[in-house]
């Protein structure tokens, strides 16, 4: 008989146990949506980029028109056009890579130097002088039927300048 | 007022944070400084000046510049308000920082205080927090290239960095989703926890016991000390050392104008661009170290050393001398002199050479500039540290204490070199060289 009782008792015990597990459990799931929620709702929303303007496609300007081994500023899309001297483009971004100055570019010296921390970039957005870590940032760039279009919603991160990333009209 | 007052013995629910009596010990002004007093005798401040500046502040980003120029040229004591709020900011950080200073250098963080360290570090954050985002709310051109560049050294911290900082900027670049986020966080996320941590804050306190009461230089208790009433022994100091703060910082106000340059230009940087001064140390840091180890590796050794420091103690230290004993207070001047002889003279040094980056060109910057140096650093940490236990033949907690005054000296000396010593450039040159800088900056924005 007493071993009845202590046996349902044991029973009981364990039973309430596993509902406090449960419970806990559940709490932790609970916890845990709540987080992500917060998370999601803080999420940055994607920019809707319109054409013309950054985080659009921004039409440059006829090819040709540019001139050899020229930079051009790009306000609204915030960028460089850039043209190497053998007629090869280039979209620069016009963020330093160090820690997101804006760069201009210094024609008498021929580079883009920045003035928060004095890093300093080739035409082709090399680093010249540190701290910079690595070159500029690049756009996605294309021509169509002679026109430079430049993807401002693309941009490439790159370790070191390389042809390919040059685009020939 | 009258000395022979009774202590009350009924309840009173505000007991829970503050004494009904207290030991005659501890209300010496030296003791504590009164500057966890001070501190929220500030957030005070705070709130009511941030208050009367939300009537008037306009977190759309294309009118928040112009309502702050309109509080300060339109506003019957717009100014003034304003000067308080952003002088009473900064003094908040240097206050809350000493208050931590004050507490390890009497030891009274360990035990039962040791959860009470802990809050602490939480409230200083809240404090960081908080003028970090305040920083940005003016939208003119110091605040938006700071928070810009303060945004981009979270781009290091390998695989979070870049969706930490979207998600602290609500996109790629500073834009009204930023504004709002910064906005959201200064009014209300950091007032609500502050509301939360405060409290907790002074009843751990009283917990332990009262503040942590003083001991004879060789360890000994004093005699035991009578109990005060609070009222009115305690009650008066304080109210007096509140007033006086008070006035110091209207003081203040009245003839130092809070900065405001011209209106924020994301397409124009100024020369050279600073973060805020208290985070000074951290880009001075950035000039020496690969920035994966300047804001990165370093900051999380300081922040798990800050955390794990109540562990570090040996059991028979009770707390309540100042620097521990008369050879802490040796060991402590010894690691105080080598930091501020040692830091600046490596400052210049790698002002003029790179010299890893120059013997081993061939090898990643992140070992020469990163590890290389980090290793380095380290390995004079452990050799001074053995160096003070042979030389002053230290306790642990000496030695302890040693490295701690080691580092934070360190910190200040870098801190103090990135606010008064980088001019345009971020060349090293004479603080009124700097000045001189400035200026011009001012003028051509």
């Amino acid at each position: 008989m007493t071993d009845k009782k202590e046996k349902i008792e044991k029973t009981t015990e364990s039973r309430r146990g596993f509902l406090k597990k449960i419970w806990i459990g559940l709490g932790f799931v609970a916890l845990a949506e709540i987080v992500g929620v917060i998370f999601a709702y803080l999420k940055p929303r994607k920019q809707q980029g319109k054409d013309e303007s950054f985080g659009g496609v921004v039409t440059a300007g006829v090819g040709n028109d540019f001139k050899n081994d020229s930079v051009t500023a790009f306000r609204r899309g915030q960028f460089y056009l850039v043209r190497l001297e053998d007629g090869g483009f280039l979209a620069l971004s016009r963020k330093c890579t160090h820690l997101g100055c804006t760069v201009p570019w210094v024609e008498s010296e021929k580079q883009f130097k920045c003035p928060c921390h004095s890093s300093s970039f080739n035409i082709k957005g090399e680093v010249l002088q540190s701290p910079a870590p690595r070159p500029l940032d690049i756009f996605d760039l294309f021509i169509e039927n002679g026109v430079v279009k430049v993807n401002t919603n693309k941009k490439i991160k790159r370790s070191r300048f390389e042809t390919s990333q040059v685009v020939y009209s | 007022m009258t000395n022979n007052r009774k202590i009350p013995k009924k309840r009173n629910f505000l007991y829970h944070i503050h004494p009904p009596s207290i030991s005659e010990n501890v209300l010496r002004p030296t003791h504590t400084w009164g500057l966890g007093g001070s501190a929220l005798v500030l957030v005070l401040m705070q709130v009511i000046t941030g208050i009367l500046l939300l009537f008037v502040y306009s977190s759309e980003m294309s009118k928040a510049y112009d309502s702050i120029r309109m509080l300060q040229q339109e506003v019957l004591f717009g100014r003034l308000i304003r000067n308080l709020h952003h002088w009473g900011a900064n003094l908040l950080i240097v206050i809350v920082f000493f208050h931590m200073l004050r507490v390890f250098f009497t030891g009274a963080y360990h035990n039962q205080r040791n959860t009470n360290w802990w809050i602490g570090l939480g409230l200083f954050l809240c404090v960081m927090i908080s003028n970090f985002t305040g920083y940005l709310l003016p939208m003119d051109q110091l605040s938006f290239w700071a928070i810009t560049i303060c945004a981009s050294m979270f781009e290091y911290i390998p695989y979070v960095g870049q969706p930490v900082r979207e998600m602290i900027l609500g996109g790629p670049d500073i834009s009204q989703a930023t504004l709002s986020n910064f906005y959201a966080i200064h009014i209300a996320l950091v007032p609500v926890a502050l509301m939360i941590l405060l409290p907790f804050h002074f009843w751990r306190v009283r917990k332990a016991g009262g503040v942590v009461e003083p001991v004879g230089l060789n360890g000994k208790d004093e005699e035991k000390q009578k109990k005060l009433a609070t009222v009115p022994h305690l009650v008066t100091r304080e109210v007096t050392a509140a007033l006086v703060l008070i006035a110091g910082l209207m003081i203040v106000s009245v003839f130092m104008n809070a900065p405001l340059y011209g209106q924020a230009n994301p397409g124009l940087s100024p020369n050279p661009t600073k973060a805020p001064w208290y985070f000074s140390g951290l880009q001075e840091l950035l000039q020496h170290f690969h920035p994966f180890f300047a804001v990165f590796i370093i900051p999380l050794f300081l922040v798990l050393w800050l955390t794990y420091l109540p562990f570090l103690k040996s059991a028979n230290s009770g707390g309540g001398t100042w620097f521990l004993s008369a050879n802490g207070r040796k060991t402590g001047i010894a690691a105080l002199c080598t930091s501020l002889t040692l830091i600046p003279l490596m400052i210049i040094a790698d002002e003029h050479a790179s010299l890893f980056l120059y013997w081993f060109p061939e090898i990643s910057p992140t070992v020469t500039d990163g590890v290389i140096p980090f290793v380095l650093v380290l390995a004079f940490i452990l050799f001074f540290y053995g160096w003070i236990k042979r030389r002053f033949t230290a306790t642990t907690d000496e030695c302890i204490q040693a490295i701690c005054i080691f580092l934070l000296v360190t910190f200040m000396v870098l801190t103090i070199a990135g606010i008064w010593f980088r001019g345009s450039g971020m060349a090293l040159c004479w603080p009124w060289e700097v000045s001189i800088n400035e200026i011009a900056t001012i003028k051509r924005l």
